[in-house]
């Protein structure tokens, strides 16, 4: 039977998932449960929790979030120029000279307007 | 002509990626329970109880300490003890807390650390799993960890916790882009996502850190992936002085053992493929492929056709060196532990986005002239019968690197100087 490489991560996943449950289960099984209302609270250094935790947050970093998404799809398209450059050659390489230029004149222009900026 | 050539390469690279095929005899199965049992679920997890071990013992005598020494000779048996104690330790969970993802978030944490390993060529024929999208695999499960962190710090329903869980994602998303750029380098040269072919091409042109560009790019690898495994000085998620423990305040006993051996496996894997990628895996000379080479006539990571005495001492040299070299970067995540001060958050980011990642992408076009000048076949420089291709690709490139450098430096100190002047001046002269 021919199957895939993959399926050895698969397999390896599954074993992994595995790996990790076991120790919880033996906590399971052999660990001391002396439960407490007190011991139960969320911890924030003996001070009582104050408000909902799950409120809206202000997400500070939706503009990196943003760009993370543009280079990783740059990135995307960088690793098959890349495997393939051998073959390309030096068309490829003014080619994507222009398309690295362009994603820098973004980043550029992020950069001055002053989006980078972790406010 | 030239359309008709990229159409067929990129047909050949297409075809190539979706081959790998493997029988399914017997061979394989007992191949694949062999990795799993001695090298996933058992060498890995002991060399990572021994590299908190070591940690403890190096850090020590950075601080003219000891570290530990009571359970048994040198500590030797303090990771057995720690785990017992984690074992029995009563199993907190807060009230309020989501039980299911506070339960599954070390899990995935653990997971994407285990499945980085899987495509590292330890020798010969000692890859667990060779996959021609190697290099793709690894951004994939790599990125798992961030989700599980933040579903750590949201799920255990406080304040401290969300917050580091919030500063790790900001962290872990703007380091992952500079870490995946400085592979790019090493694709390019090799022509292949494989790392088995990675590790042939460093077999045959020497390993790719020494190079301009590919100096570069490692170094650009080496401090996104500590920042990727929030080490410090990037171990603001967790930063203990300000928001207790970060992501896992909630988490105890052995589910926080869980973090902790993520953390270290992490590590592990990390410097793994550093070895792999850039240091020529196993290989002990930079320029030359001994020990497969020259002992045992062996020039491809695949498992050769025939087993025999010479392909087995390959392999002890291969895998000694290559956890020799592994071995080192730990001790260097170590020593920076206990050199560096954390970060602070606002320079943690503005070090990542206006620094490394213009940097990289720069150096993908160096390393394109490199690739140009040195490594494309048929391109031979000689002088006075010297193939001297290596001294001519440095002195090009490396010029090129140092005013990058320099010109990244010299933007953000002026960038800098722009801020603190529009920040200090007073109101009327804004």
């Amino acid at each position: 039977m021919v199957i895939n490489n993959f399926a050895f991560i698969g397999v390896l996943l599954l074993g992994a998932i595995g790996f990790a449950l076991a120790p919880l289960l033996v906590v399971f099984l052999v660990a001391p449960r002396k439960k407490s209302r007190s011991k139960l609270d969320t911890y924030e250094c003996g001070v009582l929790t104050f408000g909902e935790t799950w409120v809206r947050f202000r997400i500070q970093y939706y503009i990196f979030a943003l760009m993370f998404v543009l280079f990783d799809i740059e990135t995307v398209f960088l690793y098959p120029w890349a495997v393939g450059y051998a073959g390309f050659g030096v068309f490829a390489l003014v080619e994507m000279i222009v398309f690295l230029a362009i994603l820098f004149v973004g980043l550029l222009y992020a950069w001055l307007k002053g989006v980078l900026k972790w406010a | 002509m030239a359309t008709v050539n990229i159409a067929m390469v990129w047909a050949d690279a297409l075809l190539w990626a979706q081959q790998p095929q493997i029988e399914l005899s017997w061979n394989t199965v007992i191949r694949w329970a062999l990795w799993l049992v001695l090298g996933f679920f058992g060498a890995f997890p002991g060399i990572v109880a021994y590299m908190v071990w070591a940690e403890r013992k190096v850090a020590a005598r950075f601080q003219d300490r000891i570290g530990p020494n009571r359970v048994g000779p040198l500590g030797l048996l303090q990771p057995i003890a720690d785990a017992i104690k984690l074992i029995t330790k009563e199993n907190i969970v807060p009230r309020t807390a989501d039980q299911w993802v506070h339960l599954l978030a070390p899990v995935i944490i653990l997971v994407s650390a285990f499945l980085v390993l899987a495509v590292v060529p330890f020798g010969i024929g000692l890859t667990p799993v060779n996959l021609p999208s190697g290099l793709i695999y690894l951004v994939a499960v790599s990125s798992l960890s961030p989700l599980g962190i933040f579903l750590a710090g949201w799920s255990s329903r406080n304040k401290y916790s969300l917050l580091g869980a919030m500063r790790s994602v900001a962290q872990l998303v703007s380091y992952e882009v500079p870490q995946v750029l400085a592979t790019v380098p090493v694709v390019l040269w090799a022509g292949s996502l494989s790392l088995n072919t990675i590790f042939d091409k460093q077999m045959e042109h020497g390993w790719f850190v020494f190079s301009p560009p590919g100096f570069l790019g490692f170094l650009i690898l080496l401090i996104a992936s500590i920042a990727e495994v929030n080490r410090t000085p990037f171990d603001l998620p967790e930063a203990e002085s300000e928001i207790i423990a970060g992501f896992h305040t909630e988490y105890s006993g052995m589910r926080f053992g869980l973090f902790f051996l993520a953390e270290y496996l992490s590590v592990f894997a990390i410097s793994c493929i550093m070895t792999a990628i850039y240091f020529g895996g196993g290989t002990l000379v930079p320029w030359s492929d001994f020990p497969a080479g020259t002992l045992g006539a062996i020039h491809s990571a695949y498992l050769p056709a025939s087993i025999n005495a010479t392909f087995i001492l390959v392999n002890l040299v291969l895998v000694a060196v290559f956890f020799a070299k592994v071995g080192f970067f730990i001790f260097l995540m170590f020593w920076v532990r206990a050199t560096l001060p954390r970060m602070r958050v606002d320079r943690l980011m503005n070090y990542a986005w206006k620094s490394l990642v213009p940097l990289s992408i720069a150096n993908v076009l160096v390393a394109a002239i490199w690739y140009e000048l040195v490594l494309r076949p048929g391109v031979v420089f000689k002088v006075a019968g010297w193939d001297v291709r290596w001294f001519v690709g440095t002195l090009v490139t490396a010029p090129i690197v140092l005013l990058l450098i320099w010109l990244v430096a010299r933007c953000n100190r002026l960038s800098e100087k722009a801020e603190v002047a529009s920040t200090t001046a007073p109101a009327a002269a804004r």
